[in-house]
């Protein structure tokens, strides 16, 4: 008689965070980018020709080039990982790859985290090119660390990829994640400060762009943009900003049923 | 306990068990009070009419329903058990597989989900090149899952559920849209799986694929209608697609006259 052949090792036990899941899953993310240059090439230059743009539009006032430039390098990583995880996660929950991974033995913490460290070198990578040519191209006047100006927007970038992964939940298409875009970002991108100081803001506006967390990051790049050395303003506004994008992560892994209807 | 060797042997216990199992889905009872095993070594198939509820059905043995009640012991744990996710292979209908990875590169993926560690290398690595014999790719191993045919799709999605040599696979309607000598390897692969002692769940809704399988469940509208071995079946109507309509007529006129009587 043949014996069964099934494997008679006993598998490990589905943890809810293995370091060797989530970085799989980081490597097939990055894999997936890779038979995508296009996008990366989008997602790298973009923001580096908005900025050679704004320098050029603001060319007699390099005073207004300095507050906008500086807030915009906290902005563009936010934007760009916000579209980015909210059309790659939708695409994992339509094609049915969600549902599959959720049937294995992989923790949920692994797959957000996975795709936050993916999207997270991504964003060192944006905010690192959009920052080098900001500062020693385009003259940008920043009086504190450049370090400062990279860890902010590492800060917003992974911000961004919460928002996408928990937006992505409730749209049922691609073409309904893009417009959540605006529906998302914009109030901020109103509210932030970027165009008029918060404090003259109506106070019923001030108030709300008192909660809202890309306030925090324009902030956190104004207070390097003025101050030599770390500030306590500035400790708040990354530590706002980091608390929110944990927040949202928590709230975005609630939204990944092992389970649904 | 004695334990007993053979699959399908009935002191065995079976490798699925239901009672009194209902799902609700939107507000309908999609599944109402099945009972049924699955004996442990077989292929059982599902069979029944599109939207009779098979898809629901595996997807609460798998345990990605939500909103089952009654009683569902696979593997002899409850469905949806922690511990099972490692031991159970699913395909769904559409490939869910990356399209924009190649088809070494998704079964890389799921072999590094189901077996992770740098220590596993290499037994992943063999069991991706196995997968990859077994689901007949190895001229497209490099091919990005976006290119490949319908056919070829599905059969990656097959292969990821290959993956660690699952004890139970549960396939929904993995032949659909296949040519008829694509069908029958596949039928001669579950077959070699199940004669390994793997026990496969496989749903239908063609008719003649039925004859393949051990035991068959048809179903319609929620419930089984019967349970039983193909020959069996065939008995008296001469095929399984007669007995079925013969099921379906008879449920129907039972239906109609408990109607009346409600009256």
């Amino acid at each position: 008689m043949t014996s069964t052949a099934s494997t008679e090792a006993v598998p490990p036990r589905a943890a809810s965070f293995s370091p060797s899941r989530t970085l799989a899953t980081t490597a097939r993310v990055l894999r997936q980018l890779r038979h995508d240059p296009r996008s990366i090439a989008l997602m790298l230059l973009v923001p580096c020709v908005m900025l050679l743009l704004l320098r050029y539009v603001f060319d007699g006032s390099p005073g207004t080039f300095d507050t906008i430039g500086a807030s915009l390098l906290g902005i563009f990583p936010l934007i760009t990982m916000f579209l980015v995880t909210s059309i790659a996660t939708l695409r994992e929950r339509t094609s049915g790859t969600l549902e599959r991974l959720l049937a294995l033995p992989l923790g949920r913490a692994d797959l957000i985290l996975g795709y936050a460290l993916a999207f997270g070198l991504l964003a060192v990578i944006q905010s690192a090119l959009a920052t080098g040519l900001a500062l020693w191209a385009l003259g940008l006047d920043v009086i504190g660390s450049p370090w400062l100006l990279l860890l902010v927007a590492l800060l917003d970038a992974l911000l961004g990829t919460a928002l996408g992964l928990f937006v992505s939940a409730f749209a049922a298409s691609e073409f309904q994640a893009v417009q959540f875009m605006p529906a998302v970002i914009f109030p901020q991108l109103l509210l932030c400060g970027l165009f008029a100081p918060r404090d003259t803001m109506h106070p019923v506006l001030e108030t709300i762009s008192n909660i809202l967390p890309m306030s925090y990051a324009v902030d956190g790049m104004n207070e390097v943009l003025r101050h030599t050395d770390v500030t306590a303003d500035f400790l708040r506004d990354i530590l706002v900003v980091a608390a929110c994008a944990v927040l949202v992560l928590a709230l975005g892994a609630a939204t990944l049923r092992r389970r649904t209807p | 306990m004695m334990n007993y060797a053979s699959g399908g042997d009935p002191a065995t216990p079976a490798a699925i068990h239901a009672t009194a199992l209902t799902v609700v889905r939107g507000g309908r009872t999609v599944l109402r009070d099945l009972a049924f095993d699955v004996p442990r070594g077989q292929i059982t198939g599902l069979l029944g009419p599109s939207g009779c509820g098979k898809t629901t059905l595996m997807r609460a043995v798998v345990g990605t329903q939500a909103k089952v009640t009654g009683t569902l012991q696979v593997l002899d744990r409850p469905a949806g058990a922690a511990e099972l996710r490692s031991r159970i292979g699913y395909v769904t209908q559409d490939p869910s597989v990356y399209d924009d990875l190649t088809v070494r590169q998704n079964l890389d993926y799921f072999a590094a989900i189901l077996d992770p560690g740098r220590a596993a290398a290499a037994r992943r690595r063999a069991d991706v090149a196995r997968v990859i014999d077994d689901v007949d790719l190895a001229s497209h191993t490099d091919a990005l899952a976006r290119t490949l045919s319908g056919g070829q799709r599905s059969r990656v999605s097959l292969g990821v559920a290959l993956l660690g040599d699952p004890e139970l696979l549960v396939l929904d309607e993995p032949t659909v849209g296949l040519d008829p000598v694509l069908r029958r390897d596949l039928w001669n692969l579950f077959h070699t799986i199940a004669d390994r002692g793997t026990t496969l769940l496989i749903s239908s809704h063609v008719m003649d694929e039925a004859e393949r399988c051990h035991r068959l469940l048809l179903m319609r509208e929620g419930a089984i209608l019967a349970d039983d071995t193909p020959d069996a079946l065939r008995g008296t109507s001469g095929t399984v697609e007669s007995a079925f309509l013969h099921l379906v007529d008879e449920a129907n006129a039972r239906a109609a006259t408990d109607r009346q009587e409600a009256r």
